[in-house]
């Protein structure tokens, strides 16, 4: 038998927090290599998965499948197909930088990594399961901890409303999408959960039509999709830096993902047939949230925003239901991923050291912390889409699935986002890190330390390398988007 | 030998990169090694270049070192490089400047590495531009030349000048500038972007040679692939023609797209102004004519009357505007909207008339006017620096009276501006009279009227371009010394000798071409009869 990578990728974390849990609470510096030896270890496990899948075998690989409830038909299944993948990927990394940027929490820092790793374990079960039932187990496993995470760590102004508003929003969406996946369970006469089951029975137009939207929608709720996304912005705030990473980089990919995987790949006729309002919401989130982040002046908040924006492009790229589209989508997912991480990263170690993220009283930060400067600049040319990162080989293609569909107009209206994301990346970045340094910061901003600089240039190399090498990500995602294509070819 | 021919237009391409990755490793506190490697380092693709023009066949039609490697298999795209005579010329120009440019740079002292690294990645970005023959190669160099000048703009810029934008905020100048600059640029090239994507879409290849081979590349049946609502296929065709004509009028600058240069240029540092003119405006030229005629010349002719209007435009109010500057920078960024407009003006008359004997002529004068106008406005750009660094003012009416204090630098100012003005047997009067000579050709030949009227008040327009330049030299040089310059602290130190070694290739060329053409002429030329045939 195959060494079973995936349940050990996904399990790492939980049993790294349960031995965090067993130190004694003043073993602050064990409690931190701790948790780098396990994120190092999901990582080098996911990196080699990624490496090893074999993208013109496509489908799903690296299958284990563990009976668990067979009565009701649930069982223990994991997969990777070429979507996923570069997913795994993407929590390895965030995972193991979030852990490298947080070596300076010293509040409870054993309560903080427990948690932390026990919503990195439901992040890779839910990119892993291959079983429905499963999926929505990791994906509540996801969503609590960020209670926890923002409640205790985060910023002591909004926390407690955030923490709740976060909450209540994401279980709203994930209870409406069970419903679905319960009524999908009992009319397809199968009893049972098994993903790859379900994909081949052939549910009744009608239903799919009635049942798409909830699931899809209560998905998307965690992918950020207006008019349900402002918990988003509120919730990147609120939470410490590297539940930020995680949140942003992360867990909105998960609701995309969950979305894409149960919505549109178990309900292809009635994603066929709400395509265009998805399109349209999509729409809204790309142009809206870029406006709503031009006029932020919490650097925070700006993110905050532009995450809606980009989210929006991975929704967009789903309802195209093209071959570009879905490409671009997928590795959408990814980019804004490590982007968005790296953002939070840097945004998390100025206000450690200036203590405002108010942009107007900040200044002249790259003099001091020129690494943080050079990974903003290049996270904010991936955010405008600069051709050169991988920014621009996602969007290109989202773009070219809108000129495909029925809707080519829309593709003029979303450019105009690209322009304002433009104009405010670059007045943040200009505001931030050059001009004058305010007087009260002369001399008290500390440089940075050896793992936040290997965190930064580790993110950067991803954005950089896709950018210049799009063959290091795309036929990954391209061989998932063959398989969903034949899905929707048999709708 | 046959692996580094092979790839020759890589090295040429990536070397710069290479070297910015050199001089970022440098040790930080030695400023003399850092200036001399990027210059000596960016001698490289200038050599490297001079190897490709003894070895490129000039007769011979289509591109030649042509360089193809997958890039973006999923849609098709792929890095496919490849020069023919009108891209060799720019490559030349491009190459020459950049040395130039660094050596300019040598007063530069702040972040130098950061800034020569800048400056060499800006090189390769406005080489791709040039070699691309793939669309959305093309496009990512297009693009990605942007950020270094924005930051050479925005960071090296000049401090002092603040700008108010609304009601009492004011802001930096060079912040403002560098941001107008930027988001002027890219938003001309969203529509080029969506374009772009529009033909991705259609024909399922962005390879130019491809394009160029099938004159019925978007057609009924492929723009099927495209829902636009259900528009004709000459109206789609209209629409991407404009698309692109609006994305290159904006970098060329054509009025009315133009006010960013004037504010971006002022802002700029010396060496940044002589790129963006030298340089960066001809990509937008460059534009026209490798994309917009080869791929839409049935639209070109039909709008060919738009843009001889808008060239004129440029033309006269170019003029104009440069005469009523008292900024000597401003002065000479106005000229360059005025010299550009006798670009676009060959342009049209070429599209209007492409293939017949006229048109060529028309469009071998664009050419050289841009080779030309790269060599005279790097060189006014550097003279308006040169005395700037010394009396801190571009204020001309601060100056007045400095021949006897400076006679070489003033010696020199009359030389470029001589070039600039189109003093006969300089490079400016060649490529003038054989865009004028081919829209009068195009005007009575083909016939098409209104090319005579529009040149002829181009003509007119020639006019002010020498009233503009002789009212520069005269605040400058003649007229009564300004005595705070002749002595003690403020007294005017002569151009030194590094400063004229920057400007003697520079005027070298420029005799050259005024006396003797037909060296470049001969490689233009042929492109054109290849290319537009």
């Amino acid at each position: 038998m195959q060494f079973p990578f995936l349940s050990v990728i996904v399990f790492t974390p939980v049993v790294a927090s349960l031995i965090i849990l067993t130190y004694k609470p003043e073993w602050k510096t064990a409690v931190r290599w701790t948790a780098l030896a396990a994120g190092l270890i999901a990582l080098a496990l996911s990196a080699f998965v990624y490496i090893t899948y074999d993208k013109s075998a496509g489908g799903y690989q690296f299958l284990e499948k563990y009976d668990w409830m067979p009565l009701l038909g649930i069982s223990l299944h994991f997969g990777v197909d070429g979507m996923s993948a570069p997913l795994v990927l993407l929590t390895g990394v965030v995972m193991t930088t979030g852990v490298m940027i947080s070596w300076g929490v010293d509040d409870r820092p054993r309560e903080f990594f427990a948690f932390l790793f026990i919503l990195a374990s439901g992040v890779f079960g839910v990119f892993a399961s291959l079983d429905l039932f499963m999926l929505f187990f990791f994906y509540e496993i996801a969503v609590f901890p960020m209670y926890l995470l923002i409640a205790i760590w985060g910023w002591v102004k909004t926390r407690e409303y955030a923490a709740m508003k976060l909450t209540l929003y994401l279980f709203l969406g994930s209870v409406v999408s069970l419903i679905g996946a319960l009524v999908m369970y009992f009319s397809s006469g199968r009893q049972t959960f098994d993903m790859l089951v379900l994909e081949t029975v052939k549910f009744s137009p009608t239903f799919q039509k009635i049942w798409f939207l909830p699931v899809f929608m209560g998905f998307a709720i965690l992918g950020g999709i207006f008019p349900f996304h402002n918990w988003s912005p509120d919730g990147h705030v609120a939470a410490p830096t590297a539940v930020s990473m995680f949140h942003a980089g992360v867990l909105m990919k998960l609701g995309a993902f969950a979305a894409l995987r149960v919505g549109i790949m178990l309900l292809p006729v009635g994603a066929k047939f709400w395509a265009p309002l998805i399109m349209g919401l999509a729409l809204v989130n790309i142009v809206y949230g870029a406006f709503i982040a031009s006029v932020q002046t919490d650097f925070k908040y700006v993110i905050g925003f532009s995450s809606v924006s980009h989210m929006g492009l991975v929704m967009m790229g789903f309802a195209t239901l093209t071959p570009q589209g879905l490409t671009g989508a997928g590795v959408q997912m990814f980019s804004h991923g490590v982007m968005t991480a790296l953002f939070f990263a840097a945004v998390g170690m100025v206000y450690d050291r200036a203590h405002t993220r108010d942009i107007p009283k900040l200044g002249g930060m790259i003099k001091a912390l020129p690494l943080v400067g050079i990974g903003v600049i290049v996270g904010s040319l991936v955010s405008m889409g600069m051709p050169g990162f991988s920014g621009f080989i996602a969007e290109f293609p989202i773009f070219m699935g809108i000129w495909g569909t029925r809707w080519s107009f829309v593709a003029i209206i979303a450019a105009v986002s690209i322009v304002v994301t433009a104009s405010y990346v670059l007045l943040v970045v200009r505001r931030v890190f050059f001009g004058k340094m305010p007087e009260e910061f002369e001399g008290h901003i500390r440089p940075i330390n050896t793992f936040d600089k290997i965190a930064l240039v580790f993110l950067m190399a991803f954005m950089v390398g896709i950018g210049l090498f799009p063959v290091l990500m795309v036929p990954w995602v391209q061989s998932g988007v063959q398989h969903i294509l034949t899905i929707l070819g048999g709708a | 030998m046959e692996f580094f021919t092979s790839h020759l237009l890589s090295f040429i391409l990536f070397f710069p990169v290479l070297a910015a990755v050199i001089v970022l490793l440098l040790p930080k506190g030695n400023l003399k090694v850092i200036r001399w490697t990027a210059f000596g380092l960016s001698l490289v693709p200038f050599a490297l270049t001079i190897y490709l023009w003894t070895q490129f066949q000039a007769g011979q039609p289509g591109f030649q070192f042509e360089d193809q490697v997958n890039w973006y298999t999923a849609i098709n795209s792929s890095y496919h490089v490849g020069v023919d005579g009108l891209s060799l010329t720019m490559v030349l120009l491009t190459t020459l400047l950049t040395p130039v440019a660094l050596l300019a740079s040598f007063s530069v002292s702040d972040r130098l590495k950061p800034y020569m690294f800048l400056f060499l990645l800006l090189e390769t970005g406005m080489l791709g531009v040039f070699l691309s023959l793939d669309l959305l190669v093309f496009f990512v160099f297009w693009e990605v030349g942007l950020v270094p000048m924005y930051f050479l703009i925005n960071q090296w810029g000049s401090e002092k000048g603040e700008r108010e934008i609304w009601k009492g905020v004011k802001v930096q100048a060079r912040n403002y500038a560098s941001l107008k600059f930027i988001i002027f640029t890219m938003a001309g090239s969203l529509g080029l972007l969506l374009a772009i994507q529009m033909i991705g879409v259609a024909t399922g290849s962005f390879d130019l040679v491809g394009l160029f081979s099938n004159p019925n590349w978007l057609n009924s049946d492929n723009l099927r692939l495209v829902n636009l609502l259900g528009l004709p296929l000459g109206t789609v065709k209209a629409i991407a023609f404009w698309a692109f004509v609006i994305a290159f009028a904006i970098k060329v600058p054509v009025w009315p797209f133009h006010t960013w240069l004037p504010d971006a240029h002022t802002e700029a540092p010396t060496a940044g102004s002589m790129i963006l003119a030298g340089v960066l405006l001809k990509l937008g030229a460059y534009g026209f004519l490798r994309l917009v005629l080869p791929l839409f010349p049935a639209e070109s002719s039909r709008y060919a009357g738009w843009l001889a209007f808008l060239a004129v435009m440029a033309i006269v109010f170019g003029a104009f505007s440069a005469y009523g500057q008292k900024d000597f920078k401003r002065l000479v960024a106005y000229s360059s909207v005025n010299h550009m407009g006798f670009v676009l003006l060959g342009i049209a008359a070429a599209a209007r008339a492409a293939g017949t004997l006229d048109g060529t002529i028309a469009m071998n004068g664009a050419i050289l006017q841009m080779f030309n106008h790269g060599l005279s406005a790097a060189g006014m750009f550097f003279l308006v620096g040169v005395i700037y660094e010394r009396t801190h003012t571009r204020n001309l009416d601060d100056f007045g009276g400095l021949f006897p204090l400076v006679p070489i630098y003033g010696g020199i100012l009359i030389f470029t501006s001589m070039a600039s003005l189109g003093l006969p047997g300089l490079n400016g009067f060649v490529s003038e009279f054989l865009v004028v000579r081919g829209a009068f050709g195009v005007g009575l030949n083909v016939p098409w009227q209104p090319i005579i009227v529009y040149t002829s008040i181009a003509m007119l327009g020639l006019l002010f371009t020498g009233a503009y330049i002789l009212k520069g030299i005269k605040s400058v040089l003649h007229g009564p010394v300004n005595e705070h310059w002749a002595h003690g602290e403020h007294k005017l130190t002569e151009i030194n000798a590094r400063e004229i070694a920057v400007m003697a290739p520079l005027m070298a060329l420029i005799l050259v071409i005024g006396i003797y053409p037909a060296w470049i002429l001969d490689v233009i030329n042929k492109a054109v009869m290849t290319v537009f045939h």
